[in-house]
C-alpha cells in the first residue's frame, strides 16, 4: 500500500493542550465578565468606590436597612442594568450560536430569521395599545413565536428547494413585513407620547429596564436555555443535517423544533425588555467559534461569556462616554456591520 | 441459511407520490460486499435512503436481521446498520475526531456527551483505517480522500453489523479509489456487511462479491459479478459498447469498445 502516504499523511495529534487550551479560554472569559461586572456596578453618572460598594453590598447580605443614595443606586439602578446587559448579551449569543447550528449557515441569527423584528413588533403593538410592562413582553413574545412558526410553516409548504435557503428567505421575508407593519403602527401612534417611546425602544436600549423586568425576563431565558444546555452534544449532529442525523441515530425532526422553540424563547424574552439589539446574535457565535471550534458543548457557554462580556461592556460606553446615552443597537451595529464584513473578507471555508 | 443482515422484499420507493423505483429485492449477508450498479438517475440513492429508513417505502417492506425497519426506532435502525454518505464539505470546522465520535450517538442516551470510552472508539476506527494521525486536523481542511476515510471511520465507531456507502470513490483520485476499495474489503472479511452503490464495474469486480444491476428503477440482475455483469448487459443498460477481459494476475476489467 505505498499509495497510501499521501491521504494519511497527517501532523501528530497533540490532544492534552488543545482541551486543556479550550478550558482555559473558559475561565478567562469568565474571570474577564466578573471583573466587567465589578467595573461597570462602579462607574456612572453618581459613581461608587469600590469599598462603598461592598459596603452597600455587605449591609444588604446582613439584612441591614439600606443607607441613602450609595444603596439606592447600586441595588434600584445599577445593578439591574449590569445584570441585564448580560442576560441580554448572553441569551442572544446563545439563541445565535443554536441557530446556527441547527440551520448549518453561520449567517442564519435572531435578527435574520425574523424572531427580532417579530418580536419588536409585538412590543410596538404593546406600546402602541398603551399595555403595561407586562403585557409589552407578552406581546413581544407572542408576536415572536408568531413569526417563527409562520417562517417554519411558509419553508414547509415550499417543497423541493434548498430548505435551508427557503427557511432564511422566509425569515426575511417575514421580518420584512413586520418591519412595514411596524412602520404602520408609527404612522398611527400619538407623535407626542407614543412615537418617542416606540422608536427609543426600536433602537434598543438598556436604559429604561427596570429591575421588576430583568426578573421577569431571567426565567424565561432559563428556561430556553435548558434544553440546550441538555442537549449540547447532539446540536453537533443535528448540524450535519436531517439526513446524516437520522442515520446516526437522532428524531432529528422533534429535536430540531425543540431547539427553534427553545432559542426563540430566549431571544424574545430579552427583545422585550431591551429592544432590538442587533448583530450580537450574529457576530459573537462566530468569535466564540474561532476561539473553542464549532463543538457545541464548548461553543456554548464560550458564546454566552462573551456576548455577555461585550454587550455589558459596550452598554457601559453607552451611558459613560457621551453626556446623552447614546442608543446601544446604535453601538452594536457600529460595530458589528464591520466586523461582520471584515468576517465575510476573510472568507475562510466552513466559516470559523 | 443464515437470516440476511439487510433486506428488501418487493421494494417500492420514491419521493413523495413520485415513483422512482419498483419491485425491488435485495439480500446482503455477514462478511459480504453488495455492489449497486446503475446509470445515472436509475434509483440508487433512493433506494439507498429507503433502505435506511430515510425514505418511506413506496410498496413492500425492508428488514434488518429479519426485523421489519418500519418497526425499528431511529438509534435501533443506527445499531444495526451504518451510512456512509459522500464525502461532503462540512458547514462547520468540527476536528476529525469530533465527526467521527459522533458515530457513537445511537450508543448514547438523549441528553449524553460521549464519554473517554466512545472517544476511544472514535479514534480506534481512525487508526484501522491508518488516518490516526488526522483525528485533530479540522475535517474541512482534509482531502476529499481523507473526508471519505473519515466518515467510513465513523461509520465503524457506530459498530453497527451493516454499512451502506453511497459511491464511496466518487469524486476520489485514482489512489485514493484503491485505497477506500482495499478497506472496504478488508472490513468485510472482519465480518462486516457492506452494501456499497458504484459507476465503475471494476470495483464491482475487484470488491463485489455479489452485484445488482439497477435501471430505470428496476433489477434488471442478481448475481455474482462474472454473471451479471456482461459485456450484453453492460451494453443494454449504459448504451455502450463494453469489453469485460480476465488479466493474467486475475483481476477482471471492464472498458468501453471505442472501436478500432
Amino acid at each position: 500500500m505505498s499509495d497510501s502516504t499521501p491521504i494519511r499523511e497527517a501532523p501528530l495529534p497533540s490532544t492534552g493542550s488543545i482541551l486543556s487550551g479550550r478550558l482555559t479560554v473558559v475561565g478567562g472569559l469568565a474571570a474577564a465578565l466578573a471583573v466587567l461586572v465589578l467595573a461597570a456596578s462602579l462607574v456612572g453618572a453618581y459613581p461608587l468606590s469600590l469599598p462603598e460598594m461592598l459596603a452597600a453590598v455587605g449591609r444588604r447580605l446582613a439584612g441591614a436597612p439600606a443607607q441613602g443614595q450609595i444603596d439606592t443606586v447600586l441595588f434600584e439602578v445599577r445593578l439591574p442594568r449590569v445584570l441585564s446587559a448580560v442576560v441580554v448579551g448572553a441569551a442572544l449569543a446563545a439563541a445565535g450560536a443554536a441557530y446556527q447550528a441547527l440551520f448549518r449557515n453561520p449567517l442564519v441569527s435572531p435578527d435574520i430569521l425574523g424572531v427580532s423584528t417579530g418580536a419588536g413588533l409585538g412590543a410596538v403593538l404593546g406600546i402602541f395599545l398603551s399595555l403595561p410592562v407586562a403585557g409589552i413582553q407578552l406581546t413581544a413574545f407572542a408576536v415572536g413565536l408568531a413569526t417563527v412558526g409562520l417562517v417554519y410553516a411558509i419553508a414547509s409548504m415550499v417543497h423541493g428547494r434548498e430548505p435551508i435557503l427557503v427557511l432564511v428567505l422566509a425569515g426575511v421575508v417575514v421580518g420584512s413585513l413586520a418591519g412595514a407593519a411596524i412602520s404602520l403602527l408609527k404612522i398611527l401612534a400619538d407623535p407626542y407620547d407614543q412615537l418617542p417611546a416606540i422608536v427609543f425602544w426600536l433602537l434598543g436600549s438598556l436604559a429604561a429596564v427596570r429591575k421588576g423586568e430583568v426578573w421577569a425576563a431571567a426565567p424565561l431565558v432559563l428556561l430556553g436555555l435548558v434544553p440546550l444546555v441538555l442537549l449540547r452534544w447532539r446540536i453537533n449532529v443535528l448540524s450535519l443535517g436531517d439526513e446524516e442525523a437520522k442515520a446516526l441515530g437522532v428524531q432529528a425532526g422533534r429535536l430540531r423544533l425543540l431547539v427553534v422553540a427553545a432559542a426563540t424563547l430566549m431571544t424574545a424574552s430579552v427583545v422585550a425588555i431591551s429592544g432590538v439589539i442587533g448583530w450580537v446574535g450574529l457576530v459573537i457565535p462566530h468569535i466564540a467559534r474561532m476561539l473553542v471550534g464549532p463543538s457545541f458543548d464548548r461553543l456554548l457557554p464560550t458564546a454566552m461569556l462573551l456576548g455577555a462580556s461585550y454587550l455589558l461592556l459596550v452598554d457601559t460606553l453607552a451611558r459613560t462616554m457621551a453626556r446623552i446615552e447614546v442608543p446601544i443597537g446604535i453601538l452594536t451595529a457600529v460595530i458589528g456591520a464591520p466586523f461582520f464584513l471584515w468576517l465575510l473578507a476573510r472568507g475562510r471555508e466552513g466559516w470559523s | 441459511m443464515s437470516v440476511p443482515m439487510l433486506e428488501a422484499r418487493a421494494l417500492g420507493f420514491g419521493y413523495g407520490a413520485r415513483v422512482v423505483g419498483r419491485g425491488v429485492d435485495l439480500e446482503a449477508r455477514p462478511r459480504e460486499v453488495l455492489c449497486l450498479l446503475g446509470p445515472n438517475g436509475s434509483g440508487k440513492t433512493t433506494l439507498f435512503k429507503t433502505m435506511l429508513g430515510l425514505l418511506p417505502p413506496q410498496a413492500g417492506e425492508v428488514r434488518l436481521e429479519g426485523m421489519a425497519l418500519a418497526r425499528l426506532t431511529r438509534p435501533e435502525i443506527a445499531r444495526r446498520v451504518a451510512y456512509v454518505p459522500q464525502a461532503h464539505a462540512a458547514h462547520f470546522p468540527f476536528t476529525v475526531i469530533d465527526m467521527v465520535v459522533m458515530g457513537r450517538t445511537a450508543h448514547l442516551g438523549l441528553f449524553a456527551s460521549p464519554t473517554p470510552e466512545d472517544r476511544r472508539r472514535a479514534l480506534a476506527a481512525l487508526a484501522t483505517l491508518g488516518i490516526a494521525g488526522l483525528a485533530e486536523a479540522e475535517y474541512t481542511r482534509i482531502s476529499g480522500g481523507q473526508r471519505q476515510l473519515a466518515l467510513i471511520a465513523r461509520a465503524l465507531a457506530q459498530a453497527a453489523p451493516a454499512i451502506v456507502m453511497d459511491e464511496p470513490t466518487a469524486s476520489l483520485d485514482f489512489g485514493n479509489q484503491a485505497i477506500v476499495l482495499s478497506e472496504v474489503k478488508r472490513l468485510a472479511t472482519q465480518g462486516l456487511t457492506i452494501v456499497l452503490s458504484t459507476h465503475d464495474p471494476d470495483h464491482a469486480f475487484s470488491v463485489g462479491h455479489r452485484v445488482a444491476l439497477l435501471d430505470g428503477g428496476r433489477l434488471v440482475a442478481q448475481g455474482t459479478p462474472g454473471e451479471v455483469l456482461t459485456p450484453q448487459r453492460l451494453r443494454a443498460v449504459y448504451g455502450v459498447p463494453v469489453v469485460v477481459e480476465r488479466l493474467s494476475q486475475g483481476q477482471t476489467v471492464c472498458a468501453p469498445d471505442y472501436g478500432a
